[in-house]
């Protein structure tokens, strides 16, 4: 036998759900979005018993009453797509809450797989659920599995490829309650009451389901409580939460990643750099073209390049903590101190990448309640040190504050943090006043992370990144050096005279009563734009050093080559101060502002993103040079 | 008294969920009148707290679970 076979999966968040697809279709699967919303829609393939399956991923909901993006996606699909077989995932041990979706799919007339997951936990925890019983009282087929066993898995693929669904329907119990919901719904006008009475119904008939077929036996405290009671409880808990973020900083700006970093860098930068200009140098090629491709292209990209291992491993570090519950956690001790900075609780994961990078956190904002929360979400994380800025502070203070570089390094972090909290406050006062924000989540207990499903997250948050790098970044690097290269009568070789002195020059004017207004540092803001990346390249090949480097720990080396140059006269402490300032605060770069129009839905947030932090920056930095100017520094 | 008064270890049968936004939400994801509740612990700041309710635990703000009353049993 042989043919096709659609499957739908659906279920509540936390079932698993994520780990069967993820296992069963590994990496032939498309991520795409579900059109009009940002929700992933996560399509897979597997061929099984000749039969070739596709299999979608539907977006975890409690339940189908169309109030979320995600709840209308699932039921708008399952609805209008007449996929062969629908099958529910069940967290086995904690069937009570799971089996309401379960219910209210049935009474639309979905015929139902019902796959008791998480076998494994549901015995830990005294959970006995009769297979035979269950499906006796639904009318439909009941699966059992451990989704990280790969028998189990294998078993519900034959199952796929070899039930049939015309033996099954509802019970004569199934049909009795599906008829007291219609006619509830067919009475009740109110519509608040109507969805109440419904609810209490079918829990009502959820207790009828565990009393026949469901046995519950007392066992002691779980372990994940014994967890929590260290990691969620009391004031131990932000200790151990500064613990564990910091141990995910170390592993990926100094144990893992800033070594693959510095690897990959000496291979494009050095090896790949130099072949390409020795071998475009033998062949030929005509000077404006070998600098177009090894000062433009390659040691533009080649500087986003190196920076993509860290941003690998700081996702793989995040996927890891999500997977085990413990971000869950994280929301939880948070929330109270998120909420005082107008933010809640599940912001928390979001912007923590925002200090690895500000696209990544941008787009983690999907995943809170309100648009509210969403949107002065991605509003804050641009404020924070991404990865990209993190180079100019090190080098700025290194070279202006040699004495106490790391802690003028650590006050630009801190005025990173405070400015995303008064622009909060701000933007939920002015322009977001709407709609209280509410804070309901649940804690779903420890788990190991299934490995698949963690690298499948990093990549696919990753790749993004390295597409970005190839487009955007690739585009902006050529306009870069083609501005830096040329002025109206061609090429050039003293960049003095090159287009983007004359554009950073007016710029420059700008940042006048900032202290900083030279055309080099106009045009090191324009790059900026660009990518952060960008700015201390732009400042070294405008200072005559092109080849410093953009690593936090060569900074001290660095500083002592730039002070040399004209960049030592061109700064004073104070104005550097209020470079750095701006730099932290100032429009993020095109990559990020393309995620935010997609996000935030709309060129005009986009818009107002890029001009609302041009304008914050501008007014903390003058702030900062003028009155520092009055103290005296 | 309502769940804003429950103090750790503390089970308790929901009464009544006071009219709000997340009334729905919360029927939905399983407390209704008659539910038991078990009063876990409180984040480190006092607030939100976390509840066990049929084999889950669910966190929820002071100021929602205030709307909530609730039977110590």
């Amino acid at each position: 036998m042989s043919g096709s076979l659609s499957v739908a999966l659906t279920g509540n968040p936390n079932t698993g759900k994520s780990t069967i697809f993820n296992e069963l279709t590994g990496a032939r699967q498309k991520i795409g979005n579900w059109p009009g919303v940002t929700v992933d829609k996560k399509v897979g393939y597997v061929r099984h018993n000749d039969k070739d399956i596709m299999i979608v991923d539907l977006p975890g909901t409690y339940s189908v009453n169309a109030r979320s993006p995600e709840e209308r996606i699932v039921i708008d699909y399952l609805m209008e797509n007449h996929t062969d077989l629908v099958v529910d995932v069940v967290d086995s041990s904690n069937i009570e809450r799971n089996l309401f979706l379960t219910l209210q799919l049935l009474e639309k007339g979905i015929p139902l797989i019902i796959d008791l997951n998480m076998q494994d936990e549901a015995k830990k925890r005294g959970i006995k659920i009769d297979v035979k019983k269950l499906e006796n009282f639904l009318g439909f087929p009941v699966l059992l599995t451990v989704a990280r066993d790969g028998s189990s898995l294998k078993n519900m693929l034959n199952v796929f490829t070899s039930i049939s669904m015309e033996g099954y329907g509802p019970s004569e119990k199934l049909q009795a309650h599906i008829a007291k919901a219609k006619e509830i719904e067919s009475t009740v006008t109110d519509e608040k009451s109507r969805q109440e009475q419904l609810i209490e119904l079918r829990y009502a008939f959820i207790d009828e389901i565990l009393r026949e077929s469901v046995t519950f036996s007392h066992v002691g405290t779980t372990t994940s409580e014994k967890i929590d009671h260290v990691l969620a409880n009391g004031i131990l808990a932000i200790p151990a939460f500064l613990l564990i973020m910091y141990a995910v900083f170390q592993i990926t700006f100094e144990w893992i990643g800033q070594p693959i970093a510095d690897f990959v860098d000496e291979l494009v930068n050095d090896q790949f750099l130099g072949w390409a200009s020795e071998t475009l140098a033998d062949a030929g090629v005509a000077d404006w073209m070998q600098s177009l491709v090894c000062d433009g292209i390659i040691g533009g990209v080649g500087s986003v390049i190196t920076f993509v291992p860290l941003i690998f491993i700081l996702f793989f570090c995040l996927s890891f903590l999500d997977g085990t519950g413990y971000m869950a956690r994280v929301a939880f001790i948070m929330d109270p101190i998120m909420r005082r900075c107008g933010l809640t609780g599940k912001g928390v994961m979001p912007l923590m990448m925002g200090f690895g990078c500000g696209v990544p956190s941008i787009m983690g904002a999907r995943a809170l309640d309100t648009e509210k929360d969403r949107m002065l979400s991605i509003m804050a994380a641009p404020f924070l040190t991404c990865g990209a800025k993190l180079p100019i502070m090190a080098l700025f203070a290194a070279m202006f504050f040699p004495d106490d570089a790391a802690n003028v390094v650590f006050a630009m972090y801190v005025v990173g943090v405070v400015m995303a909290i008064v622009s909060t406050k701000l933007l939920s006062h002015t322009t977001f006043k709407d709609d209280n924000s509410t804070f309901l989540l649940e804690l779903p207990p420890y788990r190991m992370p299934d490995m698949k499903t963690v690298l499948l997250e990093t990549w696919d948050k990753g790749k993004g990144y390295l597409v970005k790098a190839g487009t955007i970044i690739f585009l902006g690097c050529v306009i870069l050096w083609f501005l830096s290269a040329f002025n109206s009568e061609g090429m050039v070789k003293d960049l003095n005279d090159s287009f983007l002195a004359s554009i950073g020059s007016v710029i420059g004017y700008l940042f006048v009563f900032q202290g900083f207004g030279n055309w080099e540092a106009g045009a090191a803001v324009l790059s900026g734009v660009l990518a952060k990346e960008s700015v201390v390249s732009t400042i070294g090949i405008l200072y005559g050093m092109p080849d410093i480097s953009a690593e936090a720990e060569d900074a001290v080396e660095t500083a002592e080559v730039m002070l040399g140059t004209g960049m030592g006269s061109a700064f004073t402490p104070l104005s550097a101060i209020a470079f750095m300032v701006f730099s932290q605060l100032y429009t993020p770069c095109v990559t990020a502002l393309g995620t935010i129009k997609k996000e935030a839905g709309g060129f005009k947030w986009m818009v107002f993103a890029a001009v609302y932090m041009f304008v914050l920056a501008w007014v903390v930095s003058l702030l900062v040079y003028q009155i520092g100017s009055l103290l005296g520094f | 008294m309502t769940l804003k008064d429950g103090k750790t270890g503390m089970t308790l049968r929901v009464d009544s969920i006071g009219e709000s936004g997340l009334k729905e939400r919360l029927m939905t994801m399983g407390m209704l009148p008659g539910t038991k509740i078990k009063v876990l612990r409180s984040a480190p700041l006092g607030d939100p707290i976390a509840i066990g309710l049929r084999s889950y635990n669910l966190a929820i703000r002071r100021k929602d679970a205030e709307q909530i009353q609730v039977t110590a049993i």
